[in-house]
């Protein structure tokens, strides 16, 4: 990759940036060796991920909103014969992605403070570990290194989940791994043959210049479907999220709901849409059922949860519905709606789980039932329960009204029939999540949850960012959308570019104003 | 009479030594009085590494035929000759610390793996199939005794039976296929085998039927499917490290001249074997990989898994262009490693005076010994391929080669499979750290030892560095298998 126009390299006062980004976290766990104390080793993997936030804010104070073109870049040989590169860079999609990574880590941390007790070193290794995998992923620019990092997070999530989860884990564990292992590869396989067909080359903006014959672009997309829709999870493939959810641990559920499903999402607007137009094009009416069908599954099962976990799991599905549908009606309302709606599932999915931690910490059970009256006992915690259950509901002023909506408005553009079915999703969220609030927070207190001690101030210093988020993007919004313009136009430049082409296609990308 | 110059010999210099060096052990073994023994495994160790400089020395010379065109000296030897050496000497550590345990401490131990050694560089150096043969012969009649070192153990002397007889099948076969090819072309070696055959038919039937032979022969020897039935008994029965033994340095002995072989002598005839290859290649990868589900003890576990990779190195002889050959070589290179590291932790494992090698053994091991645990996760997650590990490298070369020759289906075939092996793999990290170790007695994991020595934390530190080195650095091992395939045709 000799000096592409498709990137800035790193002009900041950091060298380095991404990389230091990266490695942080796993120069974190070298610290971690000279301490032997349980409680000095939180600390260290605290600290270490505050201070990669921290470092991480410095990607939006220097980022230039003005260029779609790959910020921050550093380039380096790294495998000679194939030609595979070190090579890195950010857009307006992948900043926000790698914030809320690196604003969840130092959350996830406090969670576990006192809700992991034994092997806390080793969790504390496999949080960090994840953190440098996630990053990796959203900051790379060859395919070869995406997929290192897309595949190295398999391990410590796999142990996060099976070492420190519920009953069940094993099994949630074993089902995690496999499900997302199989599509992996066969993820690949796909980067091979791209290699092949695209010039010989792994550079991500390469081959999405590169035009591939229409037969090709339809065995790649299903491939890439394979390895993204699993981690989203798209319906049918997301039987394995409500048992993940419910065995992890809640740090794990955590990275799991906000980090872990947007790489699916994030795959495909930077590979499916940009490399394989066509192909998307043609399998959009597959994608937009399957969307609507998860949005509406999703709601009904969670309608039917008797377990928080479980439940919370089941709106991811159909949130991630609102996020796929967005991606796939191609305007930049809809594109922009979804990224906001992944940075707003996670800040909101994320504290939600957060709150299920907190409780099953008091109660040790996760049923609706053995849950009941809390706003009495702990009226902190109720507040902030409604608060996040409101906003994962899309009441207005909060967060994810604002990307639900950019959705839907992007979704009408496109079809008004897909809109208004995907609207009684949010209805369908609106009943389970009211129903929820109405049971835990409102209900008469039994004997047992009568005594529950209130929130420390441990637990809300990691709820109180995720708030003061729900309500900066819900009333303004334009600080988070303003980074995702050039990006998002620029995608679908790649996208008409390639379909020009083939002029039989219609352009079916509607850039609105 | 031959006559042969002193600069042939120098070239064998490597062969030499290790010769030599067996020999030599064999005759100190009586002489030396018990508390000096020790000294024979050393003598073994310095010899491997004089051998390994005196390889090393001949690398990038250039290509040499010597003893009349029956042995070469190439970079395509040398390469499979530095890894078979390194592979041994790591073996003479891991049996150092083994055999004491196992209470077979005998020195004529060292001597049977330089001699099977001596076997191997001959194997994969020679370029007559005589002289390969008698490679094979030497490598196996010191592997059949190694396998029943555990004399006084039932399953030892069954593996070693069974491999005694079994091996003497497939080298019959060989040998007769090599009859065949003789009638047929006028010669053994195999530059004449490859003019002969240019000179007939492609379709005739006796060269077809000596090329089948020769496939099931080597398919023997790297334990490919259907010829694979005796690799779970033998590696369950053998001593630790001489399954290691067999299941790494072994194998690839055998694919060295399999592909020589195949590529110089047969390469006429490539199109038949190839559609054959395939189908051993597919069923290869289904059967180990599906098999090793099921197993419960660990080093069957491990056998299956030696199975199925051999299926998918064997993608790259079906392959048989130069991205294919290179990434045999790169594959079984890599493999070595994980191979070996896992081999040495399952030796550490220790249950009333015998091995613990039930998977159920490795329960809790996690919290009995945090780096045997960490360790054999490594080598589990290399095993299935994960980044960024060695694992990882071999497969996306292989992949690659796959893929470049237009057998993307196979490629596709092969990580489906992948994904099925994580299952096993998976299990035994499963085991290490998500299940407690028992307290009662008869409970799984209850009662194992872990036996720690220098020995074994050498060979377990060399095979965890060059999994996670190659893994993350690969360029001189993948530059080294690129330039050994230059002497092929």
């Amino acid at each position: 990759m000799t000096a592409s126009p498709d990137v800035i390299f790193n002009t900041t006062q950091i060298p380095y940036l991404l990389t230091l980004l990266i490695f942080l976290p796993t120069a974190g766990v070298a610290v971690m060796a000279f301490f032997q104390n349980d409680t000095h080793i939180k600390h260290v993997a605290f600290w270490t991920s505050a201070a990669e936030f921290c470092l991480s804010l410095g990607l939006y104070a220097w980022f230039d909103p003005a260029t779609h073109r790959m910020q921050f870049a550093e380039v380096a040989q790294w495998i000679r014969t194939p030609p595979i590169h070190y090579a890195l860079g950010i857009d307006g999609i992948s900043l926000w992605l790698i914030l809320l990574t690196t604003l969840l880590t130092p959350i996830c941390v406090i969670a576990s403070w006192t809700a992991i007790r034994t092997r806390v070193r080793e969790f504390m290794i496999a949080l960090l570990v994840m953190e440098t995998t996630m990053v990796g992923v959203f900051c790379a620019l060859d395919m070869v290194l995406f997929y290192v990092f897309w595949e190295m997070m398999l391990i410590p999530m796999y142990l996060i989940i099976g070492v420190w989860g519920g009953p069940n884990r094993i099994y949630a564990a074993i089902k995690f791994f496999l499900f997302t292992l199989s599509g992996s590869f066969l993820l690949l396989i796909a980067i091979i043959v791209l290699f092949m067909q695209g010039g010989h080359t792994f550079d991500i903006q390469a081959l999405s210049r590169t035009h591939y014959s229409p037969t090709l672009q339809a065995w790649l997309f299903w491939a890439f479907f394979a390895a993204f829709a699993v981690k989203v999870p798209m319906f049918p493939l997301h039987t394995w999220l409500p048992d993940a959810h419910v065995e992890a641990p809640t740090a794990g559920s955590v990275i799991l709901a906000s980090v872990l499903l947007k790489m699916g999402a994030y795959g495909f607007l930077r590979f499916s849409l940009p490399m394989l137009p066509q192909a998307t094009l043609r399998f959009t009416p597959i994608i937009l059922s399957l969307s609507v069908i998860a949005i509406l599954y999703g709601a009904y099962m969670a309608l039917a949860q008797s377990d928080l976990k479980k439940l919370i799991a089941y709106s991811s599905v159909s949130h991630m519905g609102f996020v796929t549908l967005g991606i796939f009606v191609f305007n930049t309302q809809g594109v922009e709606g979804a990224i906001l709606m992944m940075v707003n599932h996670g800040i909101t999915t994320g504290g939600l789980f957060l709150c299920v931690g907190f409780i099953y910490e008091r109660t040790h059970s996760r049923l609706i039932a053995d849950n009941g009256g809390l706003a009495k006992p702990m009226p902190r915690y109720a507040t902030c329960l409604v608060i996040l259950a409101l906003s994962s509901l899309g009441l207005p002023g909060t967060n994810s009204f604002v990307g639900e909506f950019l959705v839907l408005v992007g979704t009408f553009l496109r079809t008004k029939t897909i809109a208004a079915v995907a609207t009684l999703g949010i209805i369908l969220a609106a009943v389970y999540l009211l129903w929820m609030v109405r049971r835990i927070a409102f209900g008469v207190p039994s004997e047992k949850t009568a005594r529950l001690p209130d929130l420390n101030w441990c637990e809300m210093a990691s709820l109180v960012p995720l708030l003061i988020l729900v309500f900066w993007i819900g009333i303004f919004p334009n600080p988070f959308l303003a980074p995702m313009h050039t990006s998002v136009a620029h995608l679908f430049d790649q996208m008409n570019r390639a379909a020009d082409t083939s002029p039989s296609l219609p352009s079916p990308v509607r850039s609105l104003p | 009479m031959i006559v042969f110059s002193p600069s042939e010999l120098l070239a064998i210099l490597p062969e030499l030594l290790v010769m030599t060096a067996g020999c030599l052990v064999l005759v100190l073994d009586p002489v030396l009085s018990a508390s000096r023994k020790e000294w024979l495994a050393y003598l073994s160790l310095g010899t491997l590494g004089t051998a390994f400089v005196a390889a090393y020395w001949f690398m990038g010379t250039p290509t040499q035929s010597i003893f009349s065109g029956l042995y070469t000296l190439d970079d395509y030897g040398t390469f499979w000759k530095l890894l078979l050496i390194s592979v041994s000497a790591l073996i003479v550590l891991l049996a150092k610390a083994n055999l004491r345990e196992e209470q077979i401490d005998i020195p004529e131990f060292y001597a049977f793996i330089l001699l099977s050694l001596a076997g191997m560089m001959v194997m994969v150096a020679a370029t007559d199939l005589l002289v390969i043969y008698l490679g094979i012969e030497l490598m196996s009649i010191s592997l059949y005794v190694m396998a029943g070192f555990k004399r006084f153990e039932r399953r030892s002397m069954e593996a070693a039976a069974k491999y005694f007889i079994l091996g003497s099948l497939s080298s019959g076969i060989l040998l007769y296929g090599i009859s065949l090819l003789y009638g047929r072309t006028g010669s053994t070696a195999l530059g004449a085998i490859k003019a002969g055959i240019a000179t007939l038919p492609a379709a005739d039937p006796i060269l077809l039927l000596a090329m089948t032979l020769l496939v099931v022969g080597f398919g023997f020897k790297v334990s490919a499917v259907p010829f694979h039935m005796w690799t779970p008994d033998v590696y369950e029965g053998a001593p630790t490290s001489v399954t290691a033994y067999l299941a790494v340095a072994s194998k690839a002995a055998s694919f060295g001249a399999f592909v020589r072989v195949f590529m110089e002598a047969l390469g006429g005839l490539k199109a038949n074997w190839q559609l054959l290859l395939l189908a051993i290649c597919i069923a290869t990868l289904i059967l180990g990989n599906v098999v090793a589900i099921v197993q419960s003890n660990i080093k069957r576990m491990l056998a299956y898994s030696s199975i199925a990779h051999a299926g998918y190195a064997l993608i790259g002889l079906v392959v048989a262009d130069v991205a294919g050959t290179a990434g045999v070589l790169l594959y079984l290179a890599l493999y070595a490693f994980m191979t070996l590291g896992a081999f040495a932790v399952v030796s550490m494992l220790r249950k009333g005076g015998l091995e613990g090698d039930e998977i159920s053994d490795f329960t809790g091991l996690a919290k009995r010994n945090k780096w045997a645990a960490l360790l054999m996760l490594l080598f589990m997650v290399s095993l299935t391929g994960i980044p960024p590990t060695a694992g990882f490298i071999a497969k996306f070369y292989i992949f690659m080669a796959a893929v470049n020759a237009h057998m993307t289906w196979l490629a596709v075939l092969a990580v489906i499979f992948a994904a099925v092996s994580a299952y096993f793999y998976l299990h035994v990290i499963m085991v290490m750290y998500m299940r407690e170790p028992g307290g009662v007695s008869g409970s799984p994991g209850q009662g194992v030892r872990i036996a720690v020595s220098p020995a074994i934390t050498v060979v377990l530190a060399i095979a965890a560095l060059g999994v996670v080195l190659l893994g993350l650095f690969p360029n001189p091992i993948v530059k080294a298998a690129q330039s050994a395939i230059l002497p092929l045709p």
